[in-house]
């Protein structure tokens, strides 16, 4: 950051003499298998995430084409089951969880924190083969019969009717958790042990406080739903009884098990995506974040208060009324520190100087989904109108819009913004801005419908439906399809960018950080001497232009 | 049912007002709040759209008047949002005292339903209009939740207890009834209409479908046919208590406690009788697991519960016992 960058876009020299590139040091299939580079690794996650959720928008194509018509016509219910069960199953432990941390977050952490690598590079590594392991169960228990669960895993359907390859699923989670647990970890070390010089916590790039704050949750709430699973799965081999009520188990005991840890993995989906934004509007706003450490903080309350709320999930599942109550504020309490992210992110605009390129699209598509899905869990915290909307349609327009409206949203944005810095070239920008519009008409189009249709009363995880909800399925199904495409269209250009994209500068966006301060891409080692940091982050305006504490301002 | 396009369901029971008041509530205070925030999104984005390459923005640090104001009054919201929804949720969860009572038991897939005069049904269940009904419902295997959009209002079943719902129907129709958690392969037809006709035509209705007997006599002839009888007797002479006035009232334990005589404290006595033992008794009470389904036992409680002159028609128990207690152990 010793480079003052007034004048953006290609102005920074690029440094000579630095180390060669990560993607040129080191050749052939063993040196990116055995690699311990921070870099690397996060691009073998990006291969494999992008495969898993190729396969998860496979069973969702097969969930959408079947509901187009309410009578269950397509597939088996039996099968239908399974592709949603694969779907959740896949999506949420596969892609949304690991998607930003691992991709992103293990690619930029390092680098914006002026390390060379993670604290620990080789288990770094080793949490990507515990991955991969985890998704081989997973796979497996797919083309072994599938599995029926759903990606709850409620007992005692799962524990002792169902008569699936429900083990081998669990078991891919329950080992995918602890690649979660070990990234979660080596970000904690990092983050703490690794800053450059002069880098202090309230220095740090949001993206890093969001990572930070993600890491603790998976490394406090990972190890609960590990031994949850562990229970179902020793139910079912040995015959021990923890959730069966026929001999002496109980039923719900599971389900707190279960979203003690799930509730708040639902914020570890969206933590990281937060941080990612917070990088994207003061990039392309050109200015410092508005109120750093309450957006810094609120990352944190979230993973904190996330930790109360688990009760959310069981209104209706036979939990006392008092706990009904309890939940009930505390899960209201939880929706505050999202809504002050919000409010900072838009005042950050306020006489910014902002430009559309597509990460910014992404960002603003994300303002859009995030809100609506926000706003939506107050009906959920509600007590008495989620005894109507629980395990309906609207709690799965809900999470999706949460989701992957914001946390997809995010790891897109967050990718195309990185991509320059990650493969060394641009993106086409054009086709970049198209696929951004396209997720987010296409999303809206497939979830919005879902609201209505779940207040009118159209329960989840149907086979078949009554007619009067075909409308809302016909709609949903269609915006499904813009959806796929706007998806579809990334993967294309930004393989087309590795042979033909334009070659990218240190710095196309004329950011800050520390990562547009090396080449892109970036050198083996990183820097090539430790940089040292003299400003908070995105000081984009020159120092004596600051500090000016405008409390009467705006 | 209609077959036009409909934006709200039908509302066809008393409580179900209260949750689309809050249903509209919230969604006031969502509109305005989107519709604000990304108007100013919008306007800040157009107005402040970079016009040249070199610009460099006032940076501005934030403001701690403006941090406490949208924290302070998102809060103040979202706490009224909390207390219209308890409210809400507490006065469709109490059962008044004088509900007339159904009994559900759900099973993969379907769901059972047997009236207190002994008439049955299957996925459909007819119930008269204006008047307070409560739901003891079960389930012989996995968990499901009973589910009926036009009162707003579901309930899971759970394995091992009995829980209750209860609402007052207020108006004619047939409504949807659905199983809301998944709970295997036919989840999705394990659903069913749920009647709601005028006192008069129930009525005709009931003593249309009546053959045999009442639940009452059904478990009173279970009560006998497998034994209860021997060692529960009347005049309490017999090696167990007598269950007369039993039901409703405190019980005194061996283990020097007392709990409440409710449907899920008969439920377990017959089923685990070891795990409660009655003060003054030795443990002789064989275990009836595998031996009564959960209509038995529901008909063997109402036989109990008309041992008790003093309980209420509606069965004074299960309407607070908290839910959450478990039937198991
Ligand atoms: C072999 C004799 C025997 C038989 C048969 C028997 N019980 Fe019991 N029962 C007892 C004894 C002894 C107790 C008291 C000790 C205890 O709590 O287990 C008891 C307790 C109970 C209680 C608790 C009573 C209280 O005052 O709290 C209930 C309810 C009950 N039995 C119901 C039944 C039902 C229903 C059946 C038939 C399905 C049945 N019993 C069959 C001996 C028997
Ligand atoms: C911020 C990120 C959020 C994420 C990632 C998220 C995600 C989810 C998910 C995945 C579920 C459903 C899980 C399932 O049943 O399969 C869910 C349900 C729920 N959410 Fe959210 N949510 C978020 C925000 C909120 C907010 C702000 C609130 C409250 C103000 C909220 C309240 C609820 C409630 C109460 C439920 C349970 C509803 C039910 O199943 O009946 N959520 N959420
Ligand atoms: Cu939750
Ligand atoms: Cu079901």
């Amino acid at each position: 950051m010793s480079a003052t960058l007034t004048h953006p876009v290609d102005q920074v020299p690029m440094p000579e003499n630095q180390g060669e590139s990560y993607l040129t040091k080191g050749k052939g299939v063993m040196s990116w298998l055995l690699t311990k580079d921070h870099k690397r690794i996060g691009l073998l996650y990006l291969m494999s995430i992008t495969a898993m959720s190729l396969l998860g928008g496979f069973f969702a194509a097969l969930i959408r084409l079947e509901l187009i018509t309410p009578g269950g016509d397509l597939l088996s219910a039996e099968s239908y089951n399974k592709a949603f069960t694969m779907h959740g199953v896949i999506m949420v432990f596969f892609v949304l969880i690991p998607a930003t941390p691992a991709v992103l977050g293990n690619f930029m952490l390092p680098i914006m924190i002026g390390a060379r690598d993670l604290a620990l590079p080789r288990i770094n590594l080793l949490s990507w083969y515990i991955f991969i392991i985890g998704a081989c169960f997973t796979l497996y228990s797919m083309i072994s019969g599938g599995v029926d669960t759903g990606w709850t895993f409620y007992t005692p359907y799962s524990s002792t009717y169902a008569n699936s390859a429900v083990i081998t699923a669990a078991l891919g989670a329950f080992i995918s958790g602890f690649s979660s647990i070990l990234t979660g970890l080596n970000f904690i070390v990092t983050v703490h042990k690794m800053r450059a010089p002069g880098l202090t916590w309230f220095r740090l790039p949001l993206f890093v406080w969001g990572n930070y704050a993600t890491a603790l949750v998976q490394i406090l709430g990972t190890p609960v739903v590990a031994m949850t699973i562990l229970l179902v799965a020793m139910e079912r081999l040995f015959g021990f009884s923890f959730f069966n009520p026929n001999t002496g188990g109980d039923p719900i005991l599971f389900q707190h098990m279960f979203w003690f840890y799930s509730h708040p993995a639902v914020y570890l989906m969206i933590l990281p995506a937060m941080g990612v934004i917070s990088e994207l509007v003061t990039c392309f706003s050109r200015k410092r974040v508005f109120g750093y450490s309450f957006i810094a903080l609120s990352s944190v309350a979230i993973a904190v208060f996330g930790f109360l709320v688990w009760g959310h999930h069981l209104f209706v599942s036979g939990q006392s009324v008092y706990g009904g109550m309890v939940f009930s504020v505390l899960t209201f309490i939880v929706a505050i520190p999202s809504a002050i992210k919000v409010f900072n992110w838009t005042a950050t605009l306020y006489k910014g100087s902002i430009s559309y390129e597509a990460p910014m699209l992404y960002a603003f598509g994300f303002f859009g989904l995030f809100l609506i899905g926000g706003l939506t869990g107050l009906f959920c915290a509600n007590v008495a109108v989620d005894v109507h909307i629980h395990d309906t349609y609207f709690i799965v327009a809900h999470f999706h819009y949460i989701m992957v409206g914001g946390a997809i949203m995010g790891y897109l944005g967050g990718l195309h913004f990185w991509w320059p810095k990650i493969t060394g070239r641009m993106y086409p920008e054009t086709a970049g801005r198209i696929s951004a519009i396209l997720v987010f008409l296409g999303f809206n189009l497939t979830f919005f419908p879902q609201f209505l249709a779940g207040y009118l009363g159209m329960p989840r995880r149907y086979h078949a439906y009554p007619e009067e909800f075909q409308f809302w399925n016909i709609m949903s199904s269609a915006g499904a399809t813009v959806l796929a495409l706007g998806y579809t269209l990334p993967m294309i250009y930004f393989t087309w960018s590795l042979f033909a994209g334009k070659k990218a500068p240190a710095n196309p966006w004329g950011a800050k950080g520390l990562e547009w301060t090396i080449p892109s891409p970036p050198p083996l080692e990183n820097f090539e001497t430790i940089p040292i940091v003299t400003e908070e982050a995105y000081a984009y305006a020159p120092e004596e232009d600051e500090g000016d504490e405008v409390k009467h301002h705006v | 049912m209609a077959k036009d396009l409909q934006l709200f369901p039908d509302s066809a029971s008393i409580g179900a007002a209260g949750v689309d008041a809050n249903y509209l509530y919230i969604l006031g205070v969502s509109v305005f709040f989107a519709v604000g925030i990304s108007l100013a999104i919008l306007y800040f984005a157009l107005r402040y759209r970079r016009k040249s390459q070199d610009e460099i923005p006032k940076p501005i640090h934030g403001s701690l008047v403006l941090e406490l104001t949208w924290t302070i009054i998102p809060f103040l919201l979202a706490m009224s949002m909390f207390v219209g929804g308890t409210v809400v949720f507490f006065r469709n969860y109490h059962a008044p005292a004088n509900a007339m009572e159904v009994f559900i038991v759900g099973k993969q897939w379907m769901w059972k339903i047997q009236h207190p005069n002994g008439v049955r049904e299957i996925n459909e269940m007819h119930v008269p209009l204006n008047r307070p009904v409560k739901l003891i419902m079960t389930t012989e295997d996995v968990i499901h939740s009973y589910f009926i959009p036009a009162f707003r209002l579901k309930r899971d079943v759970v394995p091992g207890q009995y829980t209750t719902m209860w609402f007052q129907a207020n108006k004619v129709g047939k409504y949807h009834l659905f199983c809301a958690e998944y709970c295997g392969t036919q989840h999705s037809g394990m659903i069913g209409w749920v009647h709601v006709m005028e006192e008069a035509d129930y009525e005709a209705w009931l003593s249309g479908s009546i053959r045999g007997e009442t639940m009452q006599q059904a478990g009173e002839r279970l009560f006998n046919r497998l034994g209860c009888a021997t060692c529960h007797k009347a005049d309490n002479t017999g090696r167990g208590p007598t269950l007369v006035d039993v039901f409703g009232k405190a019980v005194k334990l061996q283990n020097g406690t007392t709990t409440l005589a409710d449907e899920a404290y008969i439920r377990e006595s017959v089923l685990k009788p070891a795990s409660k033992i009655v003060s003054g008794y030795a443990v002789e009470m064989p275990t009836f697991q595998g031996q009564i389904s959960e209509e038995g036992l529901l008909q063997v409680i109402s036989y109990i519960k008309s041992l008790s002159k003093s309980a209420p028609a509606g069965g004074a128990a299960a309407s607070e016992a908290p839910a959450g207690k478990k039937g198991g152990n």
